[in-house]
């Protein structure tokens, strides 16, 4: 809403308050003032002039020769506009003047000819170009006859003021009308809202005569009412009303159109005006539209309308798009002599829905929408606009307002105790003070008893509540007055949970393993949404966006691991070519039920290329490999010590290396996978070799590993022996593990793998591992004799199930 | 005699200064001092001396024989340290090369803020509440007083799923969800943290996808000055022990009354500045006292039970904090980016 400082000066004394003070007193107190615009901003010394002669410049076909009178002296100004002419009053930048854009005027000579100084359009002042009525589009601005020679024309345009741009929010719908806005800024500042006073001289004939109205869609128009004024003449509007509607953002177009918008930015009421000749009947008939029903709207556009939709109609063909817009076929014109001018009040809800169905929000549809009407004062808003009509366009106004529907509604009644603003507000303000605030809104309010009676102006729906009634009393007494206390209700114990402190670690573990922390979008093309899926078998889908805005960003993701590859592309075409990342979050699994939320998972994943320490000068770099990454994870399981819980198995996944991927067990359960890119999928993507993991985190967290116990420490040394086994290259360590653990039993308290051997000395196809074995029993020292016999039942046991053999 | 244990003394003494190493120290040591040296000699050929001299004679060979041990033992030490002093100049290394790092990564600016926000609040007795990304239409809007129709809807376009599932549009949800598991009985205090979605195309200032963190408290007595208590306290403890703040009215469709918090501008002390539009404040954030209609929805009594609630986002606060210009670099993830707030 832009709100001309000037305009409300009419109905507020703002003596004293500057437009800035003004706007920042308003916004304090709950209405933000976006903007203060100067109109004159880099405008300066602009007078009044009168053009006594004008003739064609003697080397130019398209300028003139202007003398221009300016009331202390007359110059010669050289003008090329067209529609320049001998006795106009127009407004013109002396020399020494300033217009917007830094320009400055100076005396100068145009094909031989001096001139002293331009003859401006109302863009060259500053004007939106939009906002040009359209008869002075193309050129000069032009007064009226009266203005006086030699005065600052920006007062004639209005242009010495400034405009308030207010953010209206759903609360504040009341400030959608002038005055609306001068009740707030009264109540801001203490003082009277100075109201207009309407008068309409009617003629004896009754509008009834040459109209009736019906409501037949009485669920959505509440009420309807129309009024006749003949022998109208339609023209431009006067100065004044031009200025205004400038200033407030809306383009004038004729008088009666004008009238209807100055009205509803006046009243916040939308009027609509159609030419009686040409409405077609006799009769207003407000109706739902039938299903497929066509109009032509004042935009050209052709509209299909719904039974949602409600219509004016001449009873038998719809003129209007009821609170949205009018059809061309009953648009008042040049030629208009009678005017049927409509006031109604139309349900919000049903403007809403055709307003956004129809894709048109207009000035009218807004405020019904936001319910920026003042409901009680629609009559009165015809009143106001008859009478304008009258003074400005010499219509002859018809007796009556012709009306179906209820004209006004009674005014809700708040009650509470008083006592309640300060239980919220947490002030100490006294009954005469909560009183004295709500009389300033212009709410009647009393004390009967310790309950609070407040009877809610119409103009105010947003007020409903008694909450919404303490926040009345709260911003308008200030908030910078409010105390600043703390809570005296029990205290609580803040805390994190299990599952909090240990995704905490979890971050700072893999920090300290030197991965940056990544967060990527949720959102991805529905190809990458399934890629690298640690559960990729089953029917399980993805979620898709009903209207995604591309393709890029359609679908949830079900893997992070995709997302990561996108950021180490990034860095490598920025020549980065060591990335370690990791990234903590959900995972999106639709349910089959579609309307049930879908499965979410935290998932942690993580991505390395490049070299494995930061580079030095020592050498070649060692690169990151799978073994790094697997390092990394058995450190982290080992932190939160589920280690023992943990395998990692061979697989094969889509989109990975199938010699170099491991599926990762929590007991008998895949929660995981680590493995290099399929070097396929490396060479699609630009990639040097990449290893990445992807774990479901919720799966670890969730392990209850019960508190902490601890264990004596063992008296007894323990004995360490090692032993080297020889066996087919495709036996993996993990099962020779396995096995070793198996048969160790509780003596064996430890395995180290310290070699790994394939090469010389041994047949092709075979490789040697060598363990470290460590022997403990914490209650006695072991004999020689047990360790040798649990070592033999190991190679035993080796040798059986996975024909090891002993290295010789 | 005398005469000659005097010249093999000084002898000897010149040699063992001259000497170079430990090896020609040794030769001498050897060479004097020996079974075979003449000081030896001498005591051995005592007996052709008389009573008289012998004593005289025998004190004098000791004190030599004393004397040159001294000087031995003595430039060994020297030796000995120039010895150690030689091997320790050859190990000498480029002290100033630089050492084998393995340096650690760190949080991403958005988890370091949020984190810092926990922490605050759960030294205020706040727990921290999470909800499912997904939300149903009911928890994102109709528990928080947004029904199907409200204008108000249009003020976040949303992810729509299917007509009843969508991407939450902010962290709001899981308050309703909280005080839902309370069943009407308070104190409520919750801290909700995470990412939210709206229908905006990425660009400098806006992000399809942010953070959200928003604060809950119910209980019976919770006032607007509370709110006002707990959040001058956080702006200062975020901005640092000069920050002010002013509440302006403000409209939320979940609270009534609603405000909104401006701190004063930490980067010109409310003098006025590029970064507070000239103005000394900044908008940090949204909050209200909970509206009645939300408490009863989800379980409380509002006659007996009043909360406040209040939102932040994340990257506003790290942009206006670290001075960062474009919200994307948050989600592009660039380790020149993140590596800046290490210390964060
Ligand atoms: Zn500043």
């Amino acid at each position: 809403m832009l709100v001309s400082y000037n305009w409300l000066k009419d109905y507020v004394d703002l003596n004293g308050v500057s437009p800035e003070a003004l706007a920042d007193k308003i916004t304090k107190a709950g209405i933000e003032v976006e903007h203060v615009h100067a109109m004159s901003e880099g405008v300066k010394n602009i007078a009044v002039g009168h053009v006594v002669s004008c003739e064609q410049h003697p080397n130019a076909d398209k300028l003139n020769l202007c003398q221009v009178d300016l009331g202390d002296e007359t110059v010669q100004i050289v003008c090329g506009a067209p529609n320049v002419a001998k006795g106009q009053k127009v407004p013109v930048a002396k020399v020494g003047a300033r217009l917007p854009g830094n320009i400055k005027i100076k005396r100068s000579k145009l094909r031989g000819e001096t001139s002293n100084g331009m003859i401006c359009s109302l863009s060259e002042l500053g004007v939106d170009a939009k906002l040009v009525p359209k008869e002075f589009a193309d050129g000069i601005y032009v007064f009226e006859e009266d203005a006086v020679v030699g005065e600052n024309a920006l007062s004639y345009l209005n242009l010495d003021d400034h405009v308030l741009e207010l953010d209206i929010l759903p609360n504040s719908a009341h400030c959608l009308n002038m005055i609306g806005v001068a009740y707030e800024v009264a109540a801001i500042l203490n003082k009277d809202v100075d109201l207009p006073r309407v008068l309409v001289n009617e003629t004896p004939m009754p509008a009834e005569s040459k109209i009736r109205v019906n409501i037949e869609a009485k669920d959505a128009v509440p009420y309807y009412g129309a009024r006749v004024i003949e022998n109208i003449n339609v023209k431009p509007s006067p100065q004044w009303l031009q200025n205004r509607l400038i200033a407030a953002g809306i383009r004038p177009i004729s008088n009666i159109v004008d009238i209807t918008n100055y009205v509803m930015l006046e009243y916040g009421q939308p009027l609509h005006a159609f030419d009686y000749e040409r409405f077609g009947s006799d009769r207003v008939l407000v109706r739902h539209a039938n299903d497929g029903e066509m109009i032509t709207t004042l935009d050209d556009e052709e509209r299909t309308l719904t039974t949602s939709d409600v219509v004016i109609t001449n009873g038998i063909d719809p003129v209007a798009v009821a609170g949205v817009m009018g059809g061309v076929n009953s648009e008042v014109s040049s030629e208009t002599r009678t005017v049927l001018l409509e006031s109604a009040i139309f349900d919000a809800l049903t403007v809403r829905k055709t307003a956004s169905r129809l894709q048109m929000r207009t000035d009218a549809s807004s405020r019904y929408e936001k319910k920026g009407i003042d409901r009680n004062r629609v009559a009165e808003a015809a009143d106001r606009a008859a009478e304008l009509i009258q003074t400005i366009a010499g219509g002859d106004v018809l007796s009556g307002i012709v009306e179906d529907g209820v004209r006004t509604v009674s005014p809700q009644v708040i009650k509470m105790p008083w006592q309640k603003v300060n239980d919220v507000l947490g002030t100490d303000l006294a009954p005469d003070t909560i009183l004295s605030i709500l009389s300033r809104l212009n709410f009647q309010a009393e004390l009967n008893g310790d309950t609070l009676h407040a009877s809610i102006p119409i103009r105010r729906p947003d007020v409903t509540i008694p909450e919404d009634l303490v926040e009345e009393v709260g911003r308008i007494y200030g908030y910078d007055h409010v105390p600043a206390t703390l809570p005296e209700g029990p205290s609580t114990q803040g805390t994190l949970t299990a599952y909090q402190r240990k995704r905490r670690r979890v971050h700072r573990y893999f920090e300290g393993q030197g991965l940056q922390q990544a967060i990527t979008y949720s959102l991805t093309t529905g190809k990458k949404a399934s890629e690298l899926r640690i559960n990729n078998q089953g029917a399980s889908g993805s979620v898709q966006l009903a209207m995604p805005m591309s393709e890029e960003r359609s679908t949830l993701r079900m893997s992070i691991v995709p997302q990561l590859i996108e950021v180490v592309q990034y860095h490598l075409n920025r020549q980065m070519g060591d990335v370690k990342l990791y990234e903590i979050g959900k995972i999106f699994i639709a349910n089959e039920e579609k309307n049930d939320l879908p499965i979410e998972r935290e998932h942690v994943a993580g991505i390395f290329t490049g070299s494995r320490e930061e580079r030095i000068w020592e050498g070649q770099p060692l690169l990151v490999d799978y073994y790094t990454v697997k390092g990394v994870l058995e450190g982290l399981f080992n932190q939160l010590d589920v280690l023992s819980s943990i395998s990692f198995k061979p697989a094969k996944r889509d989109g990975l290396h199938p010699g170099r991927t491991a599926d990762i067990y929590l007991n008998n359960k895949v929660i995981g996978y680590l493995g290099q890119l399929h070097p396929n999928v490396q060479k699609a993507n630009d990639l040097q070799d990449t290893f990445v993991f992807e774990c479901d985190l919720q799966s670890v967290l969730n392990v209850d590993m019960g508190a902490i116990t601890y264990k004596a420490l063992p008296r007894y040394p323990s004995i360490t022996r090692d032993i080297a086994l020889v066996v087919k290259e495709d036996v993996k360590a993990g099962e020779l593990y396995d096995v070793i653990r198996t048969a160790g039993g509780s003596l064996l308290n430890d395995i180290q793998l310290f070699d790994v051997y394939q090469g010389e000395h041994l047949e092709e196809g075979q490789k040697s591992l060598a363990f470290s074995l460590k022997y403990l029993d914490p209650e006695r020292t072991l004999t020689d004799k047990e360790i040798n016999q649990t070592h033999e039942d190991i190679l035993n046991a080796c040798q059986d199930k996975l024909g090891a053999v002993l290295r010789g | 005699m005398q005469e000659k244990l005097q010249a093999l003394k000084n002898e000897a003494k010149d040699l063992i200064q001259g000497a170079r190493d430990l090896k020609t120290l040794q030769d001498l040591r050897v060479k004097y001092l020996g079974k075979k040296g003449p000081i030896t000699e001498v005591l051995r050929g005592m007996g052709k001396l008389s009573k008289e001299e012998r004593p005289v004679i025998g004190q004098l060979a000791n004190d030599v024989r004393a004397s040159i041990q001294e000087a031995i033992d003595g430039k060994q030490g020297i030796l000995e340290n120039e010895a150690i002093e030689a091997r320790l100049a050859s190990e000498t290394i480029d002290v100033t090369l630089p050492g084998r790092i393995s340096s650690p990564g760190n949080h991403h600016p958005l988890t370091a803020v949020i984190e810092e926000i926990e922490d605050f609040f759960i030294g205020l007795g706040f727990s921290i509440a999470e909800g499912p990304e997904v939300e149903k239409d009911y928890y994102n809007f109709e528990a928080l007083n947004l029904p199907k129709d409200h204008p108000a809807r249009d003020m976040q376009d949303s992810f729509y799923i299917t007509e009843e599932l969508l991407l939450r549009t902010h962290t709001s949800p899981v308050q309703a969800r909280t005080m839902e598991k309370h069943k009407g009985k308070g104190p409520v205090k919750v801290i909700c943290p995470g990412k939210v979605y709206r229908r905006d195309t990425d660009d400098a200032t806006h992000s399809h996808q942010f953070m959200q963190i928003e604060g809950l408290y119910v209980d019976k007595n919770v006032r607007l000055s509370d709110l006002k208590g707990i959040l001058t306290a956080f702006a200062k403890k975020m901005f640092g022990e000069e920050r002010q703040i002013r509440l302006r009215p403000s409209f939320f469709p979940f609270t009534e009354p609603s405000v909104e918090m401006d701190i004063s501008c930490f980067h010109c002390n409310g003098e006025g500045c590029s970064v507070c539009k000239r103005t000394g404040w900044i908008e940090i954030l949204g909050s209200g006292m909970v509206h009645p209609n939300v408490l009863e929805m989800s379980g409380f009594d509002s006659k007996e039970y009043t909360g406040f609630a209040f939102g932040m986002g994340p990257e506003r606060i790290a942009m206006l904090k670290y001075g960062i210009d474009d919200i994307r670099h948050f989600y592009t993830n660039d380790t020149r980016f993140l590596k800046q707030f290490k210390r964060a």
